[in-house]
């Protein structure tokens, strides 16, 4: 059995910028990906909020104070608008998998509705949070 | 001498070293989220900024906190499982390992946090 050898392969290069020009498809493509990955400071300040209203009435006047200052409102504005924007490029993928709105003019606005869905579904929940 | 057949010692060693397991995944706890954040965001949205009393009635309330274990789980495993996508597909070698073990820490960690806290909460 002979043992293969290590082999430097091509690695294939960033395209969005000197290769494509932006385009809606896949900007909002690579949104899903930012979205997603930046929601794990959202989900972090809340296991930490939630940790300290379990642990202390000191720890949790702490975290409250930094969760209700205007940088812990713009986690949570961002955070809202991230998670709907990412939760909608999962259903534009499982619209893709089952094989429809693959033609270009569809997938664009595709594109725009995960835009402007996730704008509403962000104003509806700052409102439901205000009210 | 190997006892392993040329088969099995190939099997999952392809480019991405691994077959469809990643997008199986990503597809079912995909659909599990559907369901689970958009009831947890509304929950979160009227909860966070509140007393520290209001916060424990609410996760003393047992659908709140199954939905929020449930999301726990599923979510920081679906979060590792896409941050290990997009690790791999911008670092390489070290790097590369490194950065997948620390998703995979941060996703176990806060799944961890969040449950001892749902726990203490509801006891």
């Amino acid at each position: 059995m002979a043992e293969t050898k290590e082999q430097k392969r091509p690695l294939s290069p960033f395209m969005i910028g000197p290769y494509y020009r932006p385009q809606m498809t896949s900007i909002s493509s690579i949104l899903v990906r930012i979205t997603g990955l930046a929601l794990v400071v959202g989900i972090g300040l809340t296991v930490v909020w939630l940790v300290a209203a379990a642990v202390s009435e000191d720890w949790f006047a702490c975290v409250d104070w930094v969760v209700t200052s205007w940088l812990g409102k713009l986690v949570y504005v961002g955070s809202a608008w991230a998670v709907w924007y990412h939760l909608l490029g999962g259903v534009r993928h499982f619209i893709f998998d089952a094989r429809r709105g693959m033609d270009i003019p569809t997938a664009e606005k595709l594109g725009w509705a995960m835009v402007l869905g996730s704008i509403v579904l962000t104003v509806i929940t700052i409102v439901v949070a205000s009210w | 001498m190997r006892y392993l057949t040329t088969r099995k010692r190939a099997e999952g060693l392809g480019s991405a070293r691994a077959g469809t397991e990643h997008h199986m995944a990503m597809t079912s706890s995909g659909w599990a989220l559907l369901v689970l954040v958009p009831v947890l965001v509304f929950v979160l949205a009227r909860t966070i900024g509140g007393s520290l009393e209001d916060v424990r009635q609410t996760f003393a309330n047992p659908f709140v906190a199954i939905l929020t274990a449930l999301f726990l789980v599923v979510g920081m495993r679906h979060f590792a499982k896409g941050a290990q996508t997009a690790i791999e597909d911008y670092a390489h070698g070290g790097t590369r390992t490194a950065l997948v073990m620390l998703a995979n820490a941060i996703s176990y960690l806060t799944i961890a946090a969040g449950l001892y806290a749902l726990i203490k909460l509801a006891l």
